[in-house]
C-alpha cells in the first residue's frame, strides 16, 4: 500500500519530470555545439536536421513543463 | 502563465510567491522547470539561427593573387602571406622540390597563429598545443575541432598563385 501522502507523490512526479528535462537539455546543448562546429567547418547540410531535432527536444521540454505546471496546479489548488 | 494555467481566482502573486512552506517546494520546482524550458528555447533559437545563416549563405569569390616565387623558399621552408584580404594571415610551406601547401594561419580553436614545425613536419599552435597535419590541415592532436582552411595554389610563370580557400568557415 502506498503510504506516501499525495503532496509528496506530486513532488516525486515533478522531480522525475525535472530530471528528464535536464537530460533533454544536455542533449540539446550538445546538439547546438555539434551543429555549430559542423557549420563553422563549412558543412551546412547539418543545419536543417539539427534545427528539427532541437525543435523536437524543445517540444518535449515544453510538454514536461506543462505536465509539471498541471500537477502543481492540481495539488496546490485542488 | 495565463497560457498554461487553469483559470483561477487565485491571484498570480500567490501562485508565484507562496506563503506556505509546503507549497514553496512546488513553486521552486515549477519556476526552475520554467527556467530550464526557456533555456531549451534558447538552444532552439541558436539552431534556427544557424539554419537561417546556412539558408542565406553566399558563396564567396576569391581573387587570384601571386603570393611567392616558386624558388623563393627552400624545401622545408615556410613563408607567411595574407589571403584573400590583408586581415587573413596564411602560411605557405614548400614540402618538396615541386610541391607546396598553404593554409590559413589562424588556429581553428581560438585563432592563434600556427607555425610550421619542421622537425615533426606539422603545424603547431603554441597557445594550446594544437597540431595540424601538413598533408591536409586536419587536426592531429589538441583542442581544435576543425581542420585548417586550405589555400588552393596554382603555379604559373614561376609564381605561386592563390586562387581560392577550401574549408573556410562561413
Amino acid at each position: 500500500m502506498n503510504t506516501n501522502p499525495p503532496q509528496n507523490r506530486g513532488l516525486t512526479a515533478i522531480d522525475g519530470a525535472m530530471a528528464l528535462i535536464v537530460i533533454l537539455l544536455i542533449v540539446q546543448i550538445w546538439l547546438l555545439s555539434a551543429t555549430l562546429e559542423s557549420y563553422l567547418a563549412g558543412h551546412r547540410e547539418a543545419a536543417l536536421p539539427g534545427a528539427i531535432i532541437s525543435a523536437i527536444l524543445f517540444s518535449a521540454c515544453l510538454g514536461l513543463y506543462r505536465f509539471v505546471d498541471r500537477i502543481d496546479s492540481d495539488i496546490r489548488r485542488g | 502563465m495565463g497560457w498554461f494555467r487553469k483559470p483561477s481566482n487565485t491571484p498570480l502573486w500567490r501562485d508565484e510567491f507562496s506563503v506556505f512552506t509546503a507549497d514553496e517546494r512546488y513553486v521552486n520546482r515549477r519556476q526552475f522547470t520554467k527556467f530550464l524550458t526557456l533555456t531549451s528555447f534558447g538552444m532552439l533559437v541558436g539552431n534556427l539561427w544557424i539554419l537561417a545563416r546556412s539558408a542565406f549563405h553566399r558563396v564567396p569569390t576569391y581573387p587570384r593573387m601571386a603570393i611567392a616565387a616558386t624558388d623563393e623558399i627552400a624545401v622545408g621552408g615556410a613563408k607567411t602571406f595574407t589571403y584573400p584580404t590583408a586581415d587573413d594571415p596564411c602560411i605557405l610551406v614548400r614540402t618538396g622540390s615541386d610541391s607546396y601547401v598553404a593554409y590559413s594561419q589562424k588556429c581553428t580553436h581560438l585563432s592563434c597563429a600556427v607555425y610550421y614545425e619542421k622537425e615533426q613536419n606539422r603545424f603547431e599552435c603554441p597557445c594550446h598545443q594544437g597540431f595540424f597535419s601538413i598533408a591536409d590541415g586536419s587536426v592531429v592532436q589538441g583542442p581544435p575541432q576543425r581542420a585548417l582552411p586550405r589555400v588552393t595554389l596554382e603555379s604559373k610563370d614561376g609564381q605561386l598563385v592563390a586562387i581560392r580557400m577550401e574549408g573556410e568557415s562561413a
